[in-house]
Formats: C-alpha cells, structure tokens, sequence
C-alpha cells in the first residue's frame, strides 16, 4: 500500500509555547489512524496543519503524492482531504440540505449546483438526517451538528476525512449510532484520520494509534501496544507504574 | 433556469409598469419619483450582494455610484462619448476599482472591514475633490451638446429614465442568478461561517473579492445616468454619506438577503422619505426618522419585513427570493 498522508518533522509555534514539535507519522490508503492525546497535547493544531487553517512553522505535509504544506484549506479539499471540527460549525441559518450541498459543490469533484444537490441528499440520508434535509442548520441538537459536520465532509468525496472528536458530547445511544457511520465511511474505502478521547472506540476502530503529548509523539503502534506503553499511561495519568499499582492493590 | 423561477417574470412585470406609468398622459414628476424609487432600488439590492448575501457591511457604497457619475460625465462631456458606452465603462472601470480595493480591504471582517468602506469614501471623495480633470471641489458640468446627441433634452430625460429602469431591472435579476447559484451558496457559507466556508473548500478571498466588484458595477452605471440626467457633480453630491447609510436603512427594513426585501425596502423608504422632504412640519426630518426606524427593525425585526413574513409563513421562503 502507497501513503496516501506523510506528515514528515512537522512544528508549529504560536509564540513562545511550541505547539506541535517535530511530529511525523503517514497513513496508508484505506488505512484508520487515530489520533489521542491529553488535553493540550496538539491534536486539533496538528488538524489544522494538514488541512492548511496553519501554515507549518517546520516539515512539510504530503498528500497523495503532493506537497500541500503551503496549500490553503479550500484548495486542500479540492485535493481529496476534508474534515470536520471539534467545536462544530453549522451554517446556521441554511437548510440542511444547503449546507451539505456546499460540501458537494465545492469539494473533491466541485460539482454543479444540480448534481450537489443529489449528493448532498444521499449522503443526508446515509449519516441519517434525510428526514431533516428542509430544516434550518440551527435547530438540530449537537449530535445532529456533528453528524451535519460528517455529512459536510463527505458530500466531498474525500479520499482522506479527518475526524475531530465526533464522538464528544454525545450520550452512549448516539456514540453508537456515530460508531457504526464511521465504520461505514471505512468500509467504503476512505481513509480516516481520527482524534478521539473516548478509548473504547478508538480501540475499536483505529489500525494503529498515534500518541501526542505536549506537542511531541509520544508513541505510536497498534491499538493494544499503544495502551500498555509506559510513557503513554504516564502522560495520561501521571504514574508510569499506575496501572500495576492499581492491579496489585486489587 | 432562471426564466423559471416565478420572480424573474415579476421583476419584468414591474419594470415593465415602470415604464409604461409615467409615458401614459407623459408625466413628468411621476417619472422624477419612480426614478428616485429606482435608484434606491439599485442601490438597496447591490448593497444586499454584500451585506444580505456575503455578511459584509458597506458603510461606504455610495463610492461606487458617485464614481460612476465622475467617469460617465467626464466621458460623456469632455470626451463626448456615447451615454450608453460611457455609463457601461463606467461600470467597468468602477468594478475594476472596487476588485482592487477588494483584495486589500476583505482581508478585514465585522467592524474592522465596515470602517475601512468608510475610510475608502472618504479617500476616493478627498482624491475627486482634488482631482483637475474633474474640476476639483467645483466639479463638472454637463455641456447642453450632450443632450443634442439624444435628440434634445427632453427626449434625453426619458432616454435616461428608460436606461436607469433597465439597470434596476438587471440589479435584481442579478441579485436573482446570484441567489440560486454555486457562486451564491459558497457567498451564504461565508456568511454564515467564513472559516467553515473555507475548509469547506470555498476560495473567500476570490469570492468576496468579485462579489465586492459584482456589486459596483450596476450602481456605477446607475450613477453615470443620474448626473447625466442631472446634469452636475461634485463631490458632496456625488459621495453623499447620508445615502450610503440610507441604502443601509432601506435594505434592514425590507429584509437583508432577500431579492424582494432590498427592492421593497428601497420603495418604502424612498417613499417616506420624499414624503417627509416635502411635508412643511416634518421637513429635514427624514434622517432622525431613518435612525428610529433602523433601531426598531434592528431590536425588533432584525430580518426585516421579509424575515418577519418568513417568521409568520416558514414556507414563504421557498417562494419569495
């Protein structure tokens, strides 16, 4: 398999505080990295590297065999790599169907507004919220944003969708419904990259983890690997030796 | 397509009203009215390009019109061009101004970009006001020749009259296309969310560049009518603060982003207003009567008359545009 992402001694500084440091890591074609990390540790930054909102301070960003460290975020899109946001953003006062439409209009295949429209409606229905495709942006709950965040980023057709806690905020009914959509973007072979907190699903989901912390790479591994890794338990919880503290008090 | 959406044929309806009105018995001052409706039609809709669609304020509009009727006289007096030649590349070397301006200013948002339209009207009025070739502070006067080339001055006026219903009809036709096209949905994402527009793959620097543009091009060729039908500019006149805030005046009252809005708002305003300039109690008035409206729509109906039909009737925004 050819890499479809190589983040290759990525930094990016804001001031005096470094906010990612030196960090690679590449994903492979229809491969799902997940992307964890203490509050703080440079998830989101690292986001907004690749995607272009940030212009790299050092290293460069590779994407299906072109350099988009300088690209800006709508060109980066054009390429094939949407995403969505943590703190979601609705365009509040369109449709549903408007502001999926958009996705599809301006996205990897930059369709016309006829042709937007059909995606933007399969692609409601496919993250289910076909029913809601007349109302306005602003009266879906958060959950329903989040998957309006989703719908956005993949009317694109991106051949990369990068994640940002999707999962955050909602209630355990919800987690599970959102779960099985991701699972469903995968299997139709788009690659994602995904920052989550909720270890349960990144378990479940990811081929293989990346740990932030502070800005640097901490760790970086299968799923399983990643957890039982010392400096990776330390960073989370303060201890390395935690865990067998815990097991043997037990 | 747009020839079916019902409201293209009601902008044709009334412009078509607009024109046959003041020609039935030849009414004169009928036609001095309809043309200050249509100007502020014009005006209205293209500041709703900006404000309703982009989510851009323009406190300074006004320059793309004062502008217009700098260069249309100009050409149509010292070079005695053609009106309808002079009007278009007036149109066309405003529209080039404003793209300039543009790329340097949009990079500005909320109240930083609204104070620096200000700052360009008040730039490009203090660069007139100081211009030779356009007679500096005194300004230009129409030579009466200009008016022979159209078959004498009274043919002249309605000539003008019919090509300033005309630009009225295009700027809300325009405003129409716009509204149902890709170009005026990625407009509405930066309206509502410029960084999500952005990522959403909408190039908003190109964007609100040429929709900055697209929205000086009609009231420059508005402008280089009226002084032509006027007769003389000068740079009080031409760049009129007061009227740059009275389209925004006129475009809250009818309801931003609607193409129905800008244009009822435009007539409803003009038409208080002419109603108050003549009235003897409440003359000079107009412009504190302006700001108590605009507070009340702003507190109490901030989608103006159009968002408060929406309010009532949901489905009504399927239907008026």
């Amino acid at each position: 398999m050819s890499n479809l992402l190589e983040v290759r001694g990525v930094s990016k500084r804001f001031g005096g505080l470094v906010a990612v440091s030196d960090v690679s890591f590449t994903i492979a074609e229809g491969e799902i990295l997940g992307l964890i990390g203490p509050n703080g540790a440079g998830k989101t930054t690292l986001f907004n590297v690749v995607n272009g909102v940030y212009k790299a301070d050092q290293g460069s960003v590779t994407f299906a065999g072109k350099d988009i460290t300088r690209y800006s975020p709508d060109k980066v899109v054009h390429l094939g790599l949407a995403r969505t946001h943590q703190i979601v953003k609705p365009l509040n006062d369109l449709t549903l169907l408007d502001n999926v439409t958009v996705g599809a209009c301006f996205g990897r295949e930059y369709l016309s507004m006829t042709a937007a429209r059909k995606v933007a409606s399969e692609v409601l229905q496919q993250v289910g919220l076909g029913d809601r495709a007349e109302m306005l942006a602003r009266s879906l709950t958060i959950a329903g944003k989040k998957r309006l965040e989703v719908a956005r980023a993949l009317a694109a057709k991106p051949k990369l969708l990068l994640l940002d806690e999707v999962l955050a905020g909602l209630n355990p009914t919800e987690v599970a419904t959102m779960i099985e959509l991701v699972r469903k973007i995968c299997d139709s072979g788009v690659s994602v990259l995904m920052i989550e907190h909720l270890m349960q699903a990144i378990m479940s989901l990811s081929d293989r983890i990346v740990v932030l912390n502070l800005g640097r790479k901490l760790a970086e591994g299968q799923p399983d690997e990643v957890v039982h890794n010392s400096d990776v338990v330390e960073a989370y919880l303060g201890f390395p030796d935690i865990v067998d503290k815990l097991t043997r008090t037990n | 397509m747009i020839l079916r959406r019902p409201f293209f044929w009601i902008i044709l309806l009334i412009a078509a009203g607009f024109t046959y009105a003041p020609l039935h018995g030849n009414n004169v001052s009928l036609r001095e009215d309809l043309i200050l409706i249509a100007i502020a039609i014009i005006l209205a809709s293209n500041l709703n390009l900006m404000i309703g669609y982009t989510g851009y304020v323009n406190f300074g509009h006004i320059v793309f019109y004062g502008l217009g009727g700098y260069v249309g006289l100009y050409l149509t007096t010292v070079r005695a061009w053609n009106l309808v030649l002079s009007a278009l590349v007036a149109g066309v070397v405003v529209s080039v101004c404003a793209f300039m301006f543009g790329l340097a200013i949009l990079r500005l948002r909320g109240a930083y970009f609204a104070l620096a339209t200000i700052g360009i009207l008040q730039a490009v009025q203090a660069f007139v006001s100081n211009f030779d070739p356009w007679g500096r502070s005194t300004g230009m006067y129409l030579s009466f020749n200009s008016y022979q080339s159209l078959g004498g001055a009274r043919r002249a006026l309605w000539i003008t009259y019919f090509l300033i219903v005309a630009v009225m009809a295009l700027s809300m036709i325009v405003s129409l296309v716009i509204k149902n096209s890709k170009f005026g949905l990625g407009l509405f994402a930066i309206r509502e969310d410029e960084d999500a527009a952005v990522v959403l793959g909408v190039n908003a620097t190109l964007y609100k560049a040429i929709i900055y543009s697209v929205s000086a091009f009609l009231p420059a060729v508005a402008g280089a009518l009226m002084f032509f039908k006027n007769g003389m500019i000068d740079p009080s006149i031409a760049f009129e603060y007061m009227l740059s805030l009275e389209g925004i005046v006129m475009l809250m009252l009818g309801g931003q982003g609607s193409v129905i809005g800008a244009a009822l708002g435009g007539t409803l305003y003009e038409k208080l207003r002419s109603y108050l300039l003549t009235s003897p109690v409440l003359s000079n008035f107009h412009l504190v009567i302006a700001g108590g409206l605009l507070l009340i729509v702003v507190l109490f109906a901030p989608g103006g008359l159009i968002g408060w039909a929406y309010r009532l009737v949901p489905s009504a925004r399927k239907v008026i545009e």
